[in-house]
């Protein structure tokens, strides 16, 4: 027990003014303030649900846009569900690799922890290459955001969640940096934490997309 | 109609954007009169404080601070200082509307569309909204029993990106123009065609900086209170205040994604040319309304939620018994959270959705009804029976059961579709939104203030000017707006800058006395103010304790120190204070003294106040179109980012030693109040009397 | 603020969200991330599957891929988020069903309220006709 330790005190149950308390479970809701680690893993996931939410608002304007082509190109016209396919594949592959940093942040194995975060990096890479490459595509053919609702709608919705994988790469690159330069500190440890649930998040996310986007979108 | 025109680019040079000596309202004197004077006053302040030497003070301990209590007092400082200027466009609006019978009155249509616009935008975003999450900032973590909020820093930047966004607001007064499309910005109105000027940039990017506050301090407290409570604090030990700011929170995290996603597609019609809402090309105005109201029902519970936990914290401490059905006032909360999704459409029952659908939402309204009144019995039910004290709290308090119970009634008659067509957009309407959020929200945070005032400053407020600030409040609301209803009534809309049917102008001249009254009532509140912290040592808090609290921030010395609690508080039963006083009244002794340890508190940090910097920077650059800017200011946000992430060092040690001294001296305060001996660190002092 | 005593009886009742249990191997950590790699994978070449075969009833399709997708979201909060039914993970849970619950009502509300004013308003674009 470190000198440290020593003077921050144990209590056994919380009793520091000695009121006498029953002994027996204390239920998590009774405990006191929870670990550190939990309360920002929480916070994190809070915050992810409402950034759920505000996928929602895009989803729900794409639902209502869908038909509105103003004569333009339609969805089936557009598609092109290879290209989705490898989309999915990279961005499931980089999830399962994101796992793997994680199991490594776990068992503090800096060397298997970069490989693994390089292999999410480069598989999101690809993930947003192919997208780059669709909505240039798309806006050479004259199917750009400004051509009807429905291509507005589309470009935010998919283009706010390449954002949001943009911003995840950025954070990987950082939470690369920070290890390579500090070692598996507690804090950095609980960013990982949280990076990782970003991360899957925005799998779960795509999931929705290239269903209702795509997969519906080649039916219209 | 010349507003058909096709845009044409104002001139854009690469350096200034769109910004030239034109933006600049030189033929208007009101606002650059009204900002000059701002502006004298403003200087005049800094002057001072810079004189007396107080920059590095209030550097050190306020603009850097991640203290919940320093930061819950700024929030309320600015909206304060905002429900100034938002009254003002009151003023403007009321006497306006009194003397513009067949003529224009004094106000050119471009600006009362400017000035209603930007009242509802200041009181709601920057006067409501930051009194109760400074309220909420405040007290939460004290009730609770703990030391601060759950993500400190980032509690600070939320402060400060608020800030940011008021900052935008009132600078579009003087460099620019603000929207003049209500304070809802409707497409097509608010599309770039309709309002090609810079006034709905300014407060799409004030309300988006503000919004990304907003929502990580939802963040913030929900964490906060679901896992961080003292020891033995159960959900069902919380205070009310904490189960409200518990269901607000909660609707901050679901709500607001809404409104950044709304005005996020407005911005890239505005910016790029896209078609979610535009007359041409598919777009779906029906879809903005749908969506921002989806955010702004949600919106007005997470305004009156907080104030409705105030009410109950009042109302239980001056009548002197615990709040009456505990229980069902959780249920009657959590059941506001949830039924506050499902009613969003009464915003436009008149728009089309048909009978089936203004059926469903208009009977989900009235349902909504039924736990508001439910908490209303209760608030009734605490006071009968108990030891009242009316003290000006208990009076804005019984002014708020009394007011918002008509303003309730109003809201479920316009609930009922039929007679909803009458009265959209009616004056009728805008009594009915005043009749709610003033009673509720305004004196809510006035109730507030003056209740934990001493527990932030460590002196009471003037009780006399607090008192004479209520009742010139409240008659002057009864005057201000009960025509308004009969306006309604006879058919007047809302917004009008000039009208010519001349019986409404009778009504209109009343409603401006009654903005007069209430004008009376802010400048007694401004003296009470003054006449206490001139008053301060005669009316200190020497107890922490001054009105024989019931609930845990009451056992802190006034102000608490920064770590709240010397150790965490052991909490049984409901109300834990209220336990240990009757524990220490009987057992005619202190509970024993605990065991010290160090105390681990977060650093101060200039994060919050520089991120604001930065997102200024990239606020008014967008809002101008200055390209080079707008890489700047992010570059510079994300650079502060990087830098905080990169602390080694976030924490500071407070050594024992200090903690038992500061905690020594408040046992002695509470033994004092108690009338008990004090078991100090050499043995017991003191005699009952 | 950390003189909170880490106590693990304490914390065993209580896990963060993607937390995985304390006990778990590495191997046993790796194979689950493996079955849902796999599962996940499995159900979305399924749902690429299912838009075009002639196997599924024609309108019943859309729903078949809702629910592969509701599928695959599960199996990504089971095997990557270590979303569980245990009492350590009912906050996880309970915040999630609230996350769940808005992202419905917006959705669904939103839909009904929009389909039946296209139902009922004159288009837009017919609306711009009238103005020339």
């Amino acid at each position: 027990m470190s000198a440290h330790a020593a003077k921050r005190g144990h209590g056994g149950h919380g009793d520091p003014n000695k009121l006498g308390h029953g002994h027996g479970d204390v239920p998590s809701s009774e405990a006191g303030p929870a670990d550190k680690r939990i309360v920002v893993a929480y916070g994190f996931w809070i915050f992810l649900l409402s950034d759920f939410i505000m996928f929602a608002g895009f989803f729900a304007a794409y639902a209502v846009l869908v038909g509105e082509t103003a004569g333009g190109p339609r969805p089936s016209e557009l598609f092109d569900l290879t290209l989705v396919a490898w989309e999915t594949a990279f961005l499931l592959l980089s999830s399962f690799a994101c796992g793997m940093a994680g199991i490594a942040a776990f068992a503090r194995n800096k060397f298997w922890f970069q490989v693994a975060m390089s292999a999410t990096a480069l598989l999101g890479t690809a993930f947003l290459a192919l997208e780059l490459y669709e909505f240039t595509h798309l806006i050479k053919e004259g199917a750009g955001p400004s051509r009807s609702a429905f291509l507005s709608a589309f470009f935010a919705l998919v283009g706010c969640h390449g954002i949001h994988v943009t911003l995840g790469l950025l954070w990987l690159s950082t939470m690369q940096a920070q290890v390579w330069a500090k070692g598996f500190r507690d804090d950095i440890l609980r960013r990982i934490a949280c990076w990782s649930l970003f991360w899957h998040a925005l799998d779960i996310i795509w999931v929705a997309l290239f269903t209702t986007v795509y997969l519906f979108g080649m039916r219209q | 109609m010349s507003t058909l025109r096709t845009v044409e680019t104002d001139a854009i040079s690469p350096f200034f954007g769109k910004l030239s000596w034109d933006s600049i309202p030189f033929e208007n004197p009101l606002p650059l009169v009204a900002f000059g004077a701002a502006g004298l006053l403003i200087a005049a302040v800094l002057w001072w404080t810079w004189k007396e030497g107080h920059f590095p003070y209030l550097w050190r301990e306020w603009i850097t601070s991640v203290d919940h209590k320093r930061i819950g007092v700024m929030y309320c400082i600015l909206a304060a200082v905002m429900l100034l200027r938002g009254f003002s466009d009151a003023l403007l609006m009321r006497s306006q509307q009194a003397i513009a019978m067949g003529n224009p009155g004094y106000l050119p249509p471009d600006h009362y569309d400017q000035v209603f616009t930007a009242h509802g935008v200041l009181m709601i975003f920057f006067v409501a909204m930051p009194f109760m999450v400074g309220l909420m900032n405040f007290a939460v973590p004290l009730q609770l029993g703990v030391r601060d909020v759950a993500f400190p820093t980032l509690n600070s930047v939320s402060f400060w990106l608020t800030a940011v966004g008021a900052l935008l607001v009132n600078i579009s007064l003087v460099i620019g123009e603000f929207a003049k499309t209500g304070w809802v910005v409707y497409p097509p109105l608010s599309e770039l065609r309709f309002s090609p000027g810079v006034g709905v940039d300014y407060y799409i990017w004030a309300l988006q900086i503000a919004g990304v506050g907003t929502l990580l301090s939802g963040v913030n407290l929900v964490t906060t209170i679901l896992k961080m409570r003292a020891p033995g604090m159960g959900y069902t030990r919380m205070p009310m205040f904490c189960w409200t700011s518990l269901a607000t929170n909660l609707l901050i995290v679901a709500a607001f994604p809404i409104l950044t996603a709304t005005l996020a597609m407005l911005t890239l019609d505005r910016y790029l040319d896209f078609h979610f809402f535009t007359n041409e090309l598919g777009g779906n105005q029906m879809m903005f309304v749908n969506l921002i109201w989806a955010w702004g029902h949600p919106e007005v519970y997470i305004l009156v939620l907080p104030a409705f936990g105030i009410f109950s914290e009042v109302v239980s401490t001056f009548s002197g018994k615990p709040l009456f059905g505990y229980r069902s006032m959780i249920a009657a909360t959590m059941a506001i959270c949830l039924l506050s999704f499902m009613v969003w459409l009464h915003h436009f029952f008149t728009m089309g959705a048909g009978a089936d659908v203004n059926g469903f939402f208009g009977i989900s309204t009235m349902i909504i009804a039924v736990p508001t009144g439910v908490k209303v019995f209760n608030w009734i039910f605490t006071m009968y029976g108990g030891r009242i004290r009316y003290t000006s709290m208990m009076l804005w308090s019984v002014g708020f059961i009394v007011t918002f119970v008509i303003g309730g009634m109003t809201g479920v008659l316009l609930a009922i579709p039929p007679a909803d067509f009458v009265l959209h957009n009616s004056l009728f309407l805008v009594a009915h939104f005043h009749n709610i959020v003033i009673p509720a929200v305004l004196f809510g945070a006035f109730a507030g203030l003056t209740y934990w005032w001493p527990k932030a400053f460590g002196f009471v407020l003037d009780e006399k000017w607090g008192k004479r600030s209520f009742w010139f409040w409240i008659t002057g609301f009864y005057v201000a707006f009960m025509p308004l209803y009969v306006l309604g009534l006879m058919g007047m809309t809302r917004r009008l800058g000039h009208y010519d049917v001349p019986e409404w102008q009778p009504w209109l001249i009343a409603a401006s006395a009654g903005a007069l009254l209430i004008t009376c009532g802010i400048a007694c509140q401004i003296i009470m103010i003054v006449v206490s912290i001139r008053n301060r040592e005669a009316l200190a808090d020497v107890s922490g304790d001054p009105w024989d609290g019931r609930t845990l921030e009451w056992i802190t010395t006034s102000p608490p120190p920064v770590f709240n609690f010397a150790v965490l508080p052991d909490v049984r039963g409901e109300e834990a204070y209220w336990g240990l006083k009757s524990t220490a009244r009987e057992k005619k002794r202190l509970s024993d003294r605990p065991e010290y340890v160090d105390v681990e508190m977060p650093k101060n940090s200039p994060t919050g106040v520089v991120s604001a910097f930065f997102a200024t920077v990239l606020g008014f650059a967008l809002i101008w179109h200055i390209w080079w800017m707008v890489i700047l200011g992010f570059l510079g946000a994300w650079a502060t980012f990087v830098v905080f992430s990169w602390r080694d060092e976030t924490e500071y040690d407070i050594h024992a030693a200090d903690v038992a001294e500061a905690d020594d001296e408040r046992r002695r305060a509470k033994a004092k109040l108690l009338d008990v001996p004090h078991d100090g660190p050499n043995g017991t002092e003191g005699a009952p009397a | 603020m950390s003189d909170s005593r880490i106590d693990e009886q304490r914390t065993g009742n209580d896990k963060a969200p993607g937390e995985e249990d304390e006990g778990e191997s590495i191997g046993s950590s790796v194979r689950g991330y493996c079955y849902g790699l796999g599962l996940a994978a499995f159900l979305t070449v399924a749902s690429f599957w299912a838009l075009g075969t002639d196997l599924i009833y024609g309108p019943g399709i859309p729903v078949a891929l809702i629910a592969l997708a509701v599928a695959q979201m599960g199996v990504h909060l089971v095997f990557f988020l270590h979303v569980t039914s245990g009492p350590d993970n009912t906050n996880n849970v309970m915040a999630l069903a609230f996350g769940v619950l808005i992202v419905a009502l917006v959705l669904v509300g939103s839909l009904w309220i929009m389909n039946h004013l296209h139902h009922n308003l004159m288009p837009m674009s017919a609306m711009a006709d009238m103005q020339r």
